[in-house]
């Protein structure tokens, strides 16, 4: 029993510290901080370190009086107790010394966070807007915008398929930006507080409903970056990754080139006069991306919370509710309003589609809703 | 009922028998039983949720259960953990040891007590009934943030409310009569600056109570009335503000923090000096550090919030405030390393489990310390370091005070010795598997793994697993620990009035017999 308490306790003293500082001390560490990519980012990590050293010391000082105590003056081997229960000077002493390394501390971390705070304009801005559950990128300058899915299948997180390499940190477009570039982004959210976090540039900022928040950003090399949303959400909330791909000047001028002239093609599309079968493919690729994690992709839901639609009496009888809650999303549940957010073209198709999809189409009155429809609802709305 | 109240009123002969003991008690210990088990009780359901949320994390995927329902279950987690465990079983712990420790016959206001104890079975009744319902329980995280708890609520969430407002009606009588039987009932000669250690912490305790509650009953109001009755405090698309929210819930919030520690420093500063054989280093300095706190309490609450945007003088001011309360926090180490010093020291179950919490909080403070730098705090926020942060103050911190409270006072309150041993081997096993579960945990938050995530990427999968192992061991573990309770209760050896060497000194508790007379102290002993 001895001999085991002694191998346990040199374990305790000896391996312990050294296993942990080896696993946090390299700077790729996947035990550690990010180190990032960006200047902030960087000195943040030494700030990081810094104070975790400095507490390491007071720890292992504090902890080894202790422990010293412990073993010297136990019981067992006849320690006799002293009779002292105060010292004017020592506790005045340790009082003042704390306070010496806390400001230590604090003057570093004052100088990194100045230089972390700051919302002057950046070269580009951009408006991140959190939605439940995704996120929405507009480019102010040129007033161009998507929004950004989560691309890992579901049959991955039910565990029908393999997990992929990038298994819930992927979506099916990235955020753009370009290397060497002050970038402001301007973050808020459209229904509840979400939180934009990207660890390599060291940006956390809450996405919150009515307030725009700011952070920056300055990346100096290409990469692809992924984060999270840091803020409880709802049902979905691990399930709206960040992703953002830094990439050179150029190449980020063509990509807004490629989305101004998408931007505009859709505005032709809201025109056009759409044939069923036109609205019903696009309107399958719509429900896919967007409906499909909620209301499944056979449209059975996951009642109660997510209601059916195969069979719904609204998605097969009344077009006119149908498009109504389209619009403006459904209160008090985890139906979002689209309306604001997609194209009338996209929210026809969607919806033309949901009343053909599975038994629909057969048992309900199959009524088409096209994107004049649409423009015409928001017509009378805004009267 | 008739003979109830005559037992009362004319002998001295002990408790009513049968079911009206429990319901009409107005005898302090009865309701401090009441109070420790029911805490024991929904540290058992509370435990069971966290099981859920532990297996379903084994590994990256969805198992066990869809997202909502895991939402649920930390939310419910967290609401029993934090109103249902480690407050209850404080108060319990007040209702005991406080008449006993300053020499009184029973607390001030004993009807009162009946109240603030069989409030709570209520409330958590109301709480745990909506996991029953078809729209489920509260889902929005125990800080319940606007507008997830408003607008995007279940309707369930105005039980969640109801229940709220009645555990804090409890709280508040419970402090009310705690500061009542304190500055009335003290012995003659015990000042204010002669009462026990865990005495002052619950003064310091109760104050912070009667002043935080009405503010979280206020934001459950504000809710209460968003939802139902049209109005916008957090509702942005109505003119309100959902950072107000916030600001409001953090104003109780963090006073709510050091709500579920002070008890635990009173305890542990007992059990210390007990065991070292040595009075406490410091007295008047743990005094004037456990004011210090509670009062810093009040001006740090956003730094649960450093990512909402605020000004820069705002972050810094909450970042410096904060990092002050390291200053009385470290003094409260170094004086019970102090009481150590020089003492004469044995390890029974108690001092392990103190011992422990001097580790293991003072390890809990350091990530505490970390969190408050601010511009750290952007890559710490919301991540698994917060989570390994809080359960080290909590776990190792408030429920191992409250363990050590348990071993420690157990033979006095039953007039039985606990089986050492086994005090032992529950003490290892808790204090191996805590560590199991709760270290790795910072390392997954640091490598940025958020909170409240169902799924995660598979870069934390094998520390979560392992996290999963050391979560299974501990709960298990704690079955140990009802089983020594109650094998305790029903036999053990007798224990001495001191129940522990030299502890006759220590205070008023050990001059009783153990177990003690059913109405403490009828005749006040004097104090020198």
């Amino acid at each position: 029993m001895a001999y085991i308490k002694k191998v346990f306790t040199k374990f305790i003293l000896i391996a312990m510290p050294i296993i942990y500082s080896s696993l946090v001390l390299s700077e790729d560490s996947d035990y550690n901080m990010k180190v990032g990519v960006t200047e902030v980012s960087q000195s943040i990590f030494d700030l990081h370190m810094l104070i975790f050293w400095i507490c390491v010391v007071i720890g292992v000082i504090v902890f080894s009086i202790m422990f010293w105590s412990l073993w010297k003056y136990r019981k067992s081997k006849g320690a006799v107790a002293a009779d002292f229960d105060d010292n004017f000077w020592l506790e005045i002493g340790w009082t003042v010394a704390a306070t010496l390394v806390l400001v230590w501390m604090a003057v570093p971390s004052t100088q990194v966070m100045v230089k972390a705070y700051d919302d002057a304009e950046g070269e580009i801005n951009i408006l991140i807007t959190g939605h439940q559950w995704k996120w929405h990128y507009e480019y102010l300058e040129d007033e161009v915008g998507f929004f950004s899915n989560l691309s890992t299948s579901q049959e991955q997180i039910n565990g029908e398929v393999p997990k992929g390499e990038f298994y819930l940190r992927e979506v099916d477009e990235p955020l753009v930006i370009p290397t060497n570039t002050r970038i402001r982004f301007l973050i808020t959210g459209n229904d509840v507080i979400h939180s934009w976090w990207v660890p390599d540039f060291a940006v956390k900022q809450d996405a919150i409903p009515g307030f725009i928040n700011t952070a920056w950003t300055n990346v100096p090399e290409p990469g692809i970056f992924r984060g999270a949303c840091t803020e409880l959400c709802g049902i979905k909330h691990a399930f709206m990754p960040v992703v953002v791909r830094a990439v050179e000047r150029e190449e980020f001028d063509a990509f807004i080139a490629t989305k101004v002239a998408l931007a505009e093609e859709e505005r032709m599309l809201t025109s056009k006069v759409w044939t069923k079968e036109e609205l019903m493919e696009r309107g399958e690729g719509f429900y896919a991306t967007n409906c499909s994690a909620c209301h499944q992709i056979n449209g059975k839901g996951i009642p109660p919370v997510f209601p059916a639609l195969d069979g719904s009496q609204i998605a097969m009888f009344d077009s006119k509710r149908h498009i109504e809650i389209l619009m403006e999303g459904v209160q008090g549940s985890a139906m979002a309003a689209f309306g604001d957010s997609y194209s009338e073209v996209d929210i026809a198709s969607v919806i033309t589609y949901t009343r053909q999809a599975w038994s629909n189409g057969e048992n309900g009155d199959g009524v088409i809703v096209t994107p004049q429809d649409i423009v015409a609802y928001k017509n009378r709305i805004d009267l | 009922m008739s003979t109830v109240v005559e037992t009362h009123d004319h002998g001295h002969h002990g408790p009513a028998k049968g079911l009206s003991r429990w319901l009409f008690t107005t005898n302090h210990k009865d309701i401090g039983t009441l109070y420790l088990w029911f805490s024991f009780i929904m540290l058992f359901i509370g435990g069971a949720m966290a099981m859920v949320i532990r297996a379903e994390l084994f590994q990256p995927g969805l198992q066990i259960v869809q997202p909502e329902f895991f939402n649920q279950m930390t939310t419910n987690h967290g609401l029993i953990m934090v109103f249902g465990v480690i407050m209850p079983a404080f108060v319990g712990l007040a209702n005991w040891m406080l008449p006993m420790q300053i020499g009184a016959p029973d607390m001030a206001l004993p009807r009162l007590n009946n109240l603030s104890f069989w409030l709570l079975p209520m409330a958590f009744g109301i709480l745990l009934s909506t996991l029953f319902m078809p729209e489920g329980g509260p889902n929005f995280g125990w800080t319940f943030y606007a507008p997830l708890s408003t607008t995007y609520a279940p309707n369930t969430v105005n039980f969640f409310i109801f229940s709220v407002h009645v555990m804090g009606v409890s709280s508040i009588l419970g402090s009310i009569n705690i500061i009542t039987t304190i500055f009335n009932m003290r012995a003659p000669g015990m000042t204010l600056m002669k009462m026990p250690l865990f005495v002052w912490s619950w003064l310091i305790t109760a104050y912070l109570l009667i002043a935080v509650m009405p503010v979280l009953a206020g934001v459950v109001t504000m809710m209460l009335m968003d939802i139902n009755f049209g109005t916008s405090f957090f509702n942005a698309a109505g003119g309100g503000d959902p950072v107000l929210f916030q600001h409001v819930f953090w104003f109780f919030g963090h006073p709510e923090v050091y709500i579920m520690i002070l008890p635990a420093f009173g305890i542990v500063s007992h059990i210390i000096e007990t065991f070292s054989r040595k009075p406490i280093f410091g007295y008047a300095s743990m005094v004037y550090a456990m004011a210090s706190i509670a009062i810093l309490s009040f001006v740090v609450w956003a730094h649960h919030m450093f990512t909402v945007g605020m000004p820069l003088a705002g972050e810094l001011f909450f970042m410096y405030s904060t990092m002050l309360i390291a200053i009385p926090t470290g003094v409260k180490v170094f004086n019970w390393v102090a009481t150590m010093f020089r003492g004469s020291i044995t390890f029974e179950t108690p001092m392990l489990f103190s011992i422990a919490f001097v580790a293991l909080f003072t390890i809990g403070g350091f990530s505490g310390l970390m969190l408050a730098i601010v511009p750290a705090d952007f890559q710490y926020h919301d991540t698994y370091f917060v989570v390994a942060h809080f359960h080290y103050v909590l776990v190792p911190g408030a429920l191992f005070g409250i363990i050590a409270g348990a071993y420690y006072w157990l033979p006095k309150w039953t007039g039985n010795m606990y089986d050492e041993t086994l005090g032992k081997l529950h003490f290892w096993l808790t204090f191996i598997s805590v560590n199991v579960t709760f270290f790795p945990m910072h390392f997954v938050g640091l490598a940025g793994m958020p909170r409240r995530y169902p799924d995660y990427a598979l870069q934390f999968a094998d520390f979560n697993a392992l996290i999963s192992v050391g979560a299974f061991m501990f709960g298990l573990t704690q079955l140990l620990f009802l089983f020594i309770v109650i094998k305790t209760i029903r036999s053990g050896k007798q224990a001495k009035p001191e129940v522990w060497e030299g502890a006759g000194e220590l205070g008023l508790e050990w001059t009783l017999s153990s177990p003690p007379p059913y109405h403490s102290f009828t005749v006040q002993p004097q104090v020198k």
